[in-house]
């Protein structure tokens, strides 16, 4: 069943028909039940996510403005083991993460001792100068982080790529979960799998405990969207309902002498900590752009003035910028003293000549992405893409070389996935989301597995054909109720 | 509350129950269209149009008065703010705009509403037009029926108050089209009448039966009249749908220990009801009284919107 030459997560590097012992259950599992059953369970999600209006809309394509991600019934797995040292990892990480970003928008320790190029930082498009010496209530910027991991072998894990702004997918973690709970409740009695429920008290728990001094006794937070045509919609009044808080629109906040309110039926209603669903560009427009108008006038403000916490905080795009990434295991041993217990994936940084000469005479083999693009655009998959498109991004890299990074190609893990043949292999990332609160970093068991549902195919956005799995994490035995 | 999920919970609730009249509406014209023992034809469909207000937008598309057309611009046109597709589209913006406030029930009510319609560009033939209308009553009954499981708290009466206030609405103006089209000024009361046509009324307010239970007499106008009007046994009549509006300010107002202008408008508009007869209403000039009616119901809105900051 395994991929010639990618770990299977199920199969492992076996060739025959058995399974890594740990998940003899679900080869079981997959091979009793038919794939007419499989796949008619499969529908019956997806008709539940249609109607449940689980939607996504993706950007340059008018006609579909609402498309639900494929579900895939199958679910990943991690054992306790593997579980723990993940979260070992993303711990250390995100302590990390929110370590520099609190010194580059003050004391800048990390520049002056030369760890990191200086103008990488301070010529970057997303460090906020704006936001140098703010100080966010209790020092944290990235109160939500969603390190993206892909996975090579057994033991093999590698951070992708960290998203320190507004990740999103929590919200197909959790449908996904009563999804599967629903349609094979014999997996749940299968194996003891850990319950993902709880995030939505975990977050509002993290933003309770960032509320600024003077606050309310009973912290007011809401959650602001930039309106219900945005692509990420669906996933924010899911959290808003789920954690029990308003979700409110720029229309709906006015800031009078530096703070935040909002407009109630009943009147003005004061707001202490707003997760913020909008990007930096477009949070305030008199501080950023100022056509916007999803953002607050003076929110940022009342920001730098201490009156509400923003999460996350203005300027953390500078922490999941491409060309920082490469950095991330010198930026991890400078503030914790430790090695990175979860290795970047090998970087090229095209603006160093030398390693631009290696990548342009490599391209063929390289992923090459630009700095600042997500979802999977602007990107080359060297060795899936045409002469053309190779060439393309040839010139473009002798153009903007400070642009582009460039990774090898990985053979990133598969998960049996069922398509309309039969169940054949699939590669898969894996996103978990970690909260950190004003005393806690916290972890949900479990996140979201995205998967490429074509076949061979590397890219697992959903704007691009990706589809998503349940992760299950697996419980020790002495966890178990 | 945040004053703009009030007001698309408000909006919902209008919407929902707009598309539920309109189909009714042209169920009940179809069937006036097929019963009569003269043809009904244009007349039919012309009076329908008046009661959905959608006569001027109707007639600057140039088409002919006919069921096929009529019944398409009612049902489905996009062009037409007011049919059914358009209500439940914007329904479902609405909806989906304020969806923490919905249960989940309720909002797949709405969708599933949404998604009946959606891709109908075509009434189709008589069958098929009234197969889309039991289609659109089941789905609205479906999500009246998720609005009476949810918390009874503020979304549920906002939603419910703009039902009730687009349902007076509708009812006003069915009653004041037909009476207008069926009982010419010189008419007296008690004169021959048109069965089918008066009929016509008590199916788009599904109160046939609920006539003969009241008055076990044949159809007259003014007690078809008294019972859109008067009666608050029928869910449809404007005191029963004025008593809701009140009901419903109350509810919002016991909350948060405020009343206003909403409150007084409703409050003096059902004493007025209450303190009406039918004999009374006739006297003064119906149509009158009607326009009147529906001049007030719209200042009300007005004010439930100042009142709760909906702009």
């Amino acid at each position: 069943m395994a991929r010639p030459g990618a770990f299977d997560e199920i199969w492992g590097t076996s060739r025959d028909q058995s399974a890594r012992p740990e998940f003899a259950a679900l080869a079981e599992w997959i091979s009793s039940t038919s794939e007419a059953e499989l796949s008619r369970r499969q529908q019956a999600a997806e008709i539940a996510f249609r109607q449940l209006g689980i939607t996504f809309a993706v950007y340059g394509e008018d006609e579909a403005a609402e498309r639900i991600i494929p579900f895939d019934i199958i679910p990943r797995i991690f054992t306790p083991r593997e579980w723990s040292n993940l979260t070992v990892g993303l711990e250390q990480r995100v302590l990390a993460i929110n370590a520099f970003l609190r010194d580059i928008y003050s004391d800048r320790k990390i520049l002056r001792d030369k760890v990191i190029p200086e103008e990488l930082i301070l010529r970057n498009p997303q460090f906020l100068p704006q936001m140098v010496g703010a100080r966010p209530p209790h020092g944290i910027y990235a109160h939500i982080c969603g390190i993206d991991l892909v996975r090579t072998g057994p033991d093999s894990f590698f951070v992708l790529e960290d998203n320190a702004r507004t990740p999103s997918g929590v919200s197909y973690m959790l449908e996904n979960r009563e999804a599967m709970l629903r349609l094979c409740p014999e997996l749940f009695e299968i194996f003891p799998v850990a319950a993902v429920d709880s995030y939505p008290d975990m977050l509002r728990e993290t933003m309770q405990s960032v509320a600024p001094r003077g606050a309310n006794k009973d912290p007011v937070c809401v959650i602001l969207t930039p309106g219900h045509f945005n692509s990420a919609f669906y996933e924010h009044s899911f959290l808003a309902d789920n954690i029990g808080i308003e979700l409110v629109e720029a229309a709906d906040l006015e800031v009078i002498d530096n703070f935040v309110w909002m407009r109630t039926i009943d009147g003005p209603v004061k707001v202490d900590v707003i997760y913020r669903r909008i990007d930096d560009d477009f949070i305030d427009p008199l501080v950023f752009r100022p056509d916007s108008l999803l953002g607050v006038p003076g929110l940022i403000a009342a920001y730098l003035a201490g009156n509400v916490a923003l999460v996350n905080a203005p300027g953390t795009g500078i922490a999941d910028d491409k060309a920082i990434y490469s950095y991330m295991p010198e930026i991890v041993r400078y503030y914790t003293g430790e090695d990175a217990k979860l290795p970047n994936v090998e970087t090229y940084r095209c603006r160093e000549p030398s390693q631009l000469s290696y990548v342009l005479a490599n391209l063929d083999d390289l992923v090459v992405k630009l700095v600042d693009g997500s979802g999977g655009y602007g990107m080359l998959v060297g060795p899936t893409a045409t002469r053309a498109q190779i060439e393309e991004f040839r010139d473009k890299l002798k153009a903007e070389p400070q642009r582009y990074i460039a990774q090898p190609t990985l053979a990133l893990s598969t998960v049996p996935t069922l398509n309309d043949k039969e169940i054949a292999p699939r590669h898969v990332d894996f996103r978990p989301f970690v909260l950190t609160g004003a005393d806690s970093v916290k972890i949900v068991p479990g996140g979201l597995t995205r998967v490429a549902l074509r076949e061979g195919s590397l890219v697992v956005n959903s704007s691009q054909g990706g589809g998503t799995k349940d992760s299950f994490v697996l419980m020790r035995s002495q966890d178990q109720a | 509350m945040l004053s703009r999920t009030a007001l698309n919970l408000y909006w919902i609730g209008r919407y929902m129950e707009r598309a539920e009249f309109t189909a009714r509406l042209l169920e009940a014209t179809i069937r006036l269209d097929a019963l009569s023992h003269r043809p009904a034809g244009a007349s039919a469909w012309r009076s329908a149009l008046l009661v959905a207000a959608a006569e001027v937008a109707f007639d600057e598309k140039g088409e002919p008065v006919n069921a096929s057309n009529v019944a398409r611009f009612l049902a489905l046109a996009p062009d037409n703010p007011s049919s059914i597709r358009s209500c439940i589209q914007a329904a479902r913006t609405n909806a989906r705009a304020v969806r923490t406030a919905l249960s989940r029930e309720a909002w797949e009510g709405v969708n599933r509403a949404w998604m009946s319609v959606r891709d109908r560009t075509s009434t189709g033939g008589t069958q098929a037009t009234l197969n889309l209308i039991d289609q659109v009553k089941a789905e609205a009954r479906g999500f009246e029926g998720a609005l009476h499981r949810m918390l009874r708290n503020e979304p549920t009466w906002f939603i419910r108050l703009g039902a009730a206030i687009e349902r007076a609405d509708n009812s006003a103006r069915l009653l004041d089209v037909k009476y207008h089209l069926l009982l010419p000024a010189d008419a007296v009361v008690g004169g021959t009448i048109d069965r089918d046509q008066w009929t016509t009324i008590l199916h788009t307010v599904s109160a046939v039966t609920a006539y003969r239970w009241l008055y076990r007499d044949g159809l007259k106008p003014w007690l078809v009249a008294e019972l859109l009007i008067l009666r608050n046994e029928l869910p449809r009549s404007l005191a029963a749908s004025m008593e809701e509006v009140v009901t419903l300010l109350t509810a919002l107002s016991r909350r948060s220990g405020k009343q206003g202008e909403a409150d007084r408008l409703a409050r003096s508009k059902l004493t007025r009801l209450r303190q009406s007869s039918i004999d009374a209403l006739f006297q003064s000039g119906l149509h009158e009284y009607l326009q009147n009616f529906l001049t007030e119901n719209g200042r009300l809105d007005q004010a439930i919107a100042q009142q709760f900051r909906f702009a």
